[in-house]
Formats: structure tokens, C-alpha cells, sequence
């Protein structure tokens, strides 16, 4: 199937955002004036820097040599061989140093601190990945880290939490609101606004005000850039589609964006169905909710009649957000992308099978994205390709899967 | 000219400062809240800025945090919200009100029902926090036609180029962000507010109100010495916090304070 936009709209979507953040109608910068100049200032910085040799060399040098990318693509072969149906391979984004996609992002933007001058870095988590790999980063940088992450996530995520502590960052657990990722946000640009002279806050997915969608996403397009490679390397030619689990959006977005003009490549982005998106606990704003303002840009969002942000459900703590990245919201509405919703239950007997066929153990998140492949894969033909983005590995889980086996250790 | 700056200018006139207590509507119950609206008038409050409850206040600290979820458990909504205004223009048609809250609810409820509405009701400006003069084109036609003023921040760290936009955007006055914060944090350092006020005041003729930190009668005073008038916040909405068993108590409760600040400010040092 090929997308219906012309290739000078595909040009034109890739060519985003514009100057002051905007993906057609989403983006933006919905933000109080206090923070107004600190965004600006890092506009400027990102500007300044990412043309400048040496900064992309540092990255380069640390995603080769800290990271340990370039990440695999892997061909699951057994694993396809029983769907029989399109050959599945995986992104290997598991295989990176801290395990998940999180640190790509991370490498950037602590080093845009370290340019800037910033001692101090600020983080919000949810799942406690982007935590770990800020932590993980401020570390090997000598940057003070405080991460905020909801109160409920800490309990949830409680092995993450500890590592962070052995990084040596301070985890603030957040007390307000749904205890979620939504309130460790807020509470991270509180902060921000508070101490903006000497603290870059690290946001962890294509979210927030401009720049930070744009800015995520440019760090983890390493992702789609490589696999785009690979893909015409191992299989011969580029994938049918690109599957990935949007949370805030940052693994989807990163594999997504080198593919935009590749009008023949699907690209699918799996929500948190949670409970059944039937059932209002979700957390597939694309899916099942609709335009609004949060966290600093307009986008989809998950709101109850009053424009409220509603409460979200989802097993996996890294997909619980009531809103996406802004560029999702366009890609949906222009057409060029896909976006489903899969539910708790198939992602775990998902997790489960990847897991037993293929010895590789996924994050909860990216067992949403596997659950719809295995879906897609069965209506296609064995001389056909999906990539899925195997945004993390499965071993922060594996508390949240003993207690769901009845299992405590 | 608007209710905002109808009062304002006469003030300025009269040398004397402008209180204007900000509570959030809806807390701890919308029943409370204009009987409390209408004590704060009689204590010698000029304007009032009403905050509309939102579950996602990135720009607020635990006290207007906490004032938010009590409102919101009381189910408040822009409705209820509206509902108080109206009430409380019943008997008051001179003191102005400001609704302060965040954009989503209202984009929601559609930017022309919501304008339209809250202009029936009798309010008189609008100052959403997360709606920079940038994004002013999303309610502007339906406010202008309506005459209800968009107020905006400045901010301690606002460039000068900056400022002079958002001087010429804002309406009825310019609320200027005394601290580099959220509500209810930080010391005021009231020399740093007087120059950036003074700074302010030589590039626009707009009235300038000072928010952000001010909790004392004597604080008060000394911004009232550089500014036209000062926001006072968090102080109230702590004391309503320790009295959200006994709402019947607050409208006296706030009325004192009010009273004392007033006192505060209209007294030369
Ligand atoms: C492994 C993994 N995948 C996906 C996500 C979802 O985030 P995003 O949508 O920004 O990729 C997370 C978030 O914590 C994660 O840890």
C-alpha cells in the first residue's frame, strides 16, 4: 500500500516544524512567559550547535563507543516462520547500553547541557528508562541529576528507581495528580522555571514545547537512519512497513522520520489499548482521543468532557501518558502515518512469545508493538518485511510479570 | 474603556494601589466562593482574579495545586465557574474580574461559547497561563468584539524586545511575574522588582501589577511603590486550605487579611 500523499507533501512534512514549532496545527509553544526564555535560549543553542562539527562528532563518538550503536537489525526467523505470514525484523534499540532507545536522546541533549554550560539536569520518567539513561549520562558528564517520576511509577518501576540511585541522581517521587508521567512532567518543568540559570531539563520523548519535539526526535532519527540502511542491506530493499509503540512518541518518531518520503514504507505507530479502548482505560490518545493543549503544544489528547486530562490505564508504565508528540498528530491527520491501539493482554502473551521463540525479552511497551505486527505479519506473504522497533528489553519488567504469574520473590 | 482599566486609571488618578486578591474559584466548594468574592470587595480589594481549576498546573505550586484538586473534587467546572460571576454581578457591577486558568478547559468548551459566555456572565478579562500573546489569535476576534480584555505575563527573565510585544498585546494591565518560580515560591526581592518595574513602565503606559511572592502588608507597600497595584495568591489560598473543613469560616477569614494589606498600602511608610 502506498501512502496517497504526493512526494512534494511528503517533502513538505519532512521539512518540519516550522520556525515557531508547528506541525501543521500541533506543536507550538503553550507555555507560561517564565519559561519563555529559557526555550528560546535553547532553540538558539540546538541551532548554534548541531551544525557544528564538533558537537556531532562528540555524539557520534559517544553513540559508537558509550551506546554501542550501530544497533542491529535482526531478522526473527522463527518467530515468523510460526505467524506465517511477512518476515519480522527487529530494531535492536534492546541492545543499547541502559536498554532501551532513551539514551540516544539523552547523549544529545547532555551535551547540549555540557555546551551550554549547564551543570544541573532535570529529568521526568515513567517506565524509569529515560531516568536511567539521564542518570547514566550525568554520570559519565559529572552533571547533577534529579529525576522526577509519579509516585505510582516508583512502585511500579521500583528496580529502576534503584538505579538510578546507584547512578547517584535524587529520584523525586511526584505526589500530585494521577502520581503518572503527565504529573512528573509537570513537576519537572516547575523546576525548571524555578532554577532555569543553571539547569537544562532533559525531556524524554517527542512532547513538551518547541524545541523538544524537534529536538528528540532529531537525536533518535539515528534510529530510522540506520535501519533504512540496513534494510536496503539485509533484505535488498526497504521494509514494507515500520511498526513502533508510541508512548510520548520519541522511539516512533525516531524510526519513523528518515521514512517520510518513502511513500511505499508503512509506518504504524501501536498505542497502550490498555483495558480496551472500548473501555475508556487507555492510553491511546491517537486512537481514542482528540486535539488539545497539554504540556506545552497542541495534540491529541485524552481529556474528559470538561478539557480535564483524564486518568490513563496501561500495563506498561512507559506507554501511560494522556497525550503524543505533536509530529504523530500531524502524520495521523495528513495521512502519512498509522496509528492502532493494542491492549494489555495480547502485549503480554506477546512478551511471553518473543521471549520463548526468539530469546529476546522485550519491554512491556514494545511488546504493544510486537502484539500488532504479529497481527499485520499473518495477513501478508513470506516474501514481505515489517521492522519492528525493539525499543527496550524486558528486564525492568520482570517484577510486574512475576506478580501478574502470582510470584513474589 | 474596559471595567479593568476604567478602575485602574481612577485609581492611578487617586494615587492610591490596586489589591487584587487571586482565589480559586470552586474551592473548597463553588457555593463558598461568592460570598468570599463579595467579603474581598468589602475589605478594600479592587479587582479580582478567579482561578478556573485545571488537573494539569504546570505553573503552579503545591498550594494552588492542592486549591485546584479541591475545586475539581467539588466538580467545578468553567460552568460553575461562570455561574459564580453572574451570581456575585447581581449585586456588584463595578469590580472587575479577571478569570485565570489554562487553556485546555476552554479550548474544549470552543474558544466563541466560552467568550460569549463568560461575557454574559459579567466577567471582564482573561488571563490564560499557558496562552503566550503569540497564540492571543485563538480567542481574539470573539474578545475584542465582546471588549474582555487578554491580560499577559512578563517575566524577570523577559528580553526587552520581548516585553515591548508583550506591553502591546496585553489589555487592562500587565501582570509582571515578580520571581523566577511557580506560585507561592521564593523571597521577593523588592529592590530587583522595582528596577525591572521601572524598566517596564518606561517602555509602556499600561498599568503594571506585581504578583508572585507577595504575602505581607509590608510587602505590599513597597511594590506599591513602584507598581500599580499587587496579586496576592498563595496566602489566601493557604488559609483557605487550613479552613477547607470549615468553609463557612473563610469569607471573614480572607476578608482580614484583605483588610490588613489594604490598611498595609494605604498607609505612607
Ligand atoms: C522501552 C520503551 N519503549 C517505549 C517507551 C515509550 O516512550 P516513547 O513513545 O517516547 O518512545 C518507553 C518509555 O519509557 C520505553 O521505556
Amino acid at each position: 500500500m502506498t501512502s496517497t500523499l504526493t512526494t512534494e507533501q511528503a517533502k513538505a512534512l519532512s521539512a518540519l516544524p516550522d520556525a515557531s514549532g508547528h506541525f501543521g496545527p500541533y506543536g507550538g509553544r503553550f507555555v507560561s512567559e517564565t519559561l519563555t526564555h529559557a526555550l528560546d535560549g535553547l532553540t538558539a543553542d540546538y541551532q548554534r550547535l548541531k551544525n557544528e562539527p564538533a558537537f556531532q562528532a562528540e555524539i557520534d563518538k559517544d553513540l559508537q563507543d558509550f551506546v554501542g550503536r550501530p544497533s542491529p537489525l535482526y531478522h526473527a526467523e522463527r518467530w515468523s516462520a510460526g505467524i506465517g505470514g511477512a518476515q519480522i525484523w527487529f530494531k535492536r534499540e534492546d541492545l543499547n547500553h541502559t536498554g532501551a532507545h532513551k539514551v540516544n536522546n539523552t547523549i544529545g541533549q547532555a551535551l547540549l547541557a555540557k555546551y551550554s554550560g549547564k551543570p544541573r539536569v532535570i529529568a521526568e520518567t515513567g517506565a524509569g528508562q529515560h531516568g536511567v539513561a539521564t542518570a547514566t549520562v550525568c554520570a559519565r558528564l559529572g552533571l547533577e541529576c534529579v529525576v522526577y517520576m509519579g509516585a505510582k511509577d516508583v512502585k511500579r518501576q521500583a528496580l529502576n528507581v534503584y538505579r538510578m540511585k546507584l547512578l547517584g541522581a535524587t529520584v523525586v517521587p511526584v505526589e500530585s495528580g494521577t502520581k503518572t508521567l503527565k504529573d512528573a512532567l509537570n513537576e519537572a518543568m516547575r523546576d525548571w522555571v524555578a532554577n532555569v540559570d543553571n539547569t537544562f531539563y532533559i525531556l524524554g520523548t517527542a512532547a513538551g514545547p518547541h524545541p523538544y519535539p524537534m529536538l528528540v526526535r532529531d537525536f533518535q532519527s539515528i534510529i530510522g537512519r540506520e535501519t533504512r540502511a540496513q534494510s536496503l542491506e539485509k533484505i535488498g530493499r526497504l521494509p514494507d512497513a515500520v511498526i513502533a509503540c508510541v508512548g510520548g512518541g520519541s522511539n516512533a518518531i525516531g524510526m519513523f522520520y528518515p521514512f517520510i518520503e518513502d511513500r511505499d514504507v508503512r509506518m504504524i505507530g501501536v498505542e497502550a489499548g490498555g483495558r480496551g479502548v472500548m473501555t475508556g482505560e487507555h492510553a491511546a490518545p491517537l486512537s481514542a482521543g482528540q486535539p488539545g493543549v497539554l504540556h506545552g503544544n497542541r495534540t491529541y489528547i485524552m481529556e474528559d468532557e470538561n478539557g480535564q486530562i483524564a486518568d490513563t490505564h496501561s500495563v506498561s508504565a512507559g506507554l501511560d501518558y494522556p497525550g503524543v508528540g505533536p509530529e504523530h498528530a500531524w502524520l495521523k491527520d495528513s495521512g502519512r502515518a498509522e496509528y492502532v491501539a493494542e491492549d494489555d493482554e495480547p502485549a503480554l502473551d506477546a512478551f511471553r512469545e518473543v521471549t520463548q521463540r526468539e530469546g529476546i525479552m522485550p519491554a512491556l511497551e514494545t511488546a504493544h508493538a510486537l502484539s500488532y505486527a504479529k497481527r499485520l505479519a499473518k495477513t501478508m506473504r513470506p516474501d514481505q518485511h515489517l521492522v519492528v522497533n525493539m525499543s527496550g528489553r524486558g528486564d525492568k519488567d520482570i517484577l510486574t510479570m512475576a506478580e501478574i504469574d502470582g510470584i513474589s520473590f | 474603556m474596559s471595567r479593568i482599566s476604567g478602575c485602574l486609571s481612577t485609581l492611578r488618578a487617586s494615587g492610591k494601589k490596586a489589591l487584587i486578591p487571586y482565589v480559586m474559584g470552586g474551592d473548597p466548594n463553588p457555593l463558598v466562593t461568592v460570598e468570599l468574592l463579595h467579603a474581598m470587595v468589602a475589605a478594600g480589594a479592587n479587582v479580582i482574579e478567579l482561578g478556573m481549576p485545571f488537573s494539569d498546573p504546570f505553573a503552579d505550586g503545591p498550594t494552588i495545586q492542592l486549591a485546584g484538586e479541591r475545586a475539581l473534587k467539588a466538580a467545578t467546572n468553567i460552568q460553575s465557574i461562570l455561574g459564580i460571576v453572574a451570581d456575585f454581578r447581581k449585586t456588584d457591577d463595578a469590580t472587575p474580574i479577571v478569570l485565570m486558568g489554562y487553556l485546555n478547559p476552554v479550548e474544549r468548551m470552543g474558544y466563541p461559547v466560552f467568550c460569549e459566555a463568560a461575557h454574559a456572565a459579567g466577567v471582564d478579562g482573561l488571563l490564560l497561563v499557558d496562552m503566550p500573546p503569540e497564540e492571543r489569535h485563538l480567542v481574539a476576534e470573539h474578545c475584542d468584539r465582546l471588549g474582555m480584555d487578554t491580560v499577559f505575563l512578563a517575566a524577570p527573565t523577559t528580553v526587552d524586545a520581548r516585553l515591548e510585544s508583550i506591553a502591546s498585546s496585553t489589555q487592562g494591565y500587565l501582570y509582571y511575574v515578580s520571581l523566577k518560580g511557580i506560585t507561592g515560591s521564593g523571597a521577593l526581592n523588592v529592590d530587583e522588582v522595582a528596577d525591572r518595574v521601572a524598566h517596564i513602565r518606561s517602555l509602556t503606559d499600561v498599568p503594571v501589577i506585581v504578583g508572585f511572592g507577595i504575602k505581607t502588608g509590608e510587602q505590599a507597600r513597597a511594590i506599591g511603590q513602584c507598581a500599580d497595584g499587587v496579586i496576592i495568591g498563595s496566602r489566601l489560598v493557604a488559609t483557605m486550605e487550613a479552613l477547607a473543613d470549615k468553609p463557612d469560616e473563610i469569607p471573614s477569614a480572607i476578608g482580614a487579611i484583605i483588610a490588613e494589606i489594604r490598611h498595609a498600602m494605604d498607609t505612607p511608610a
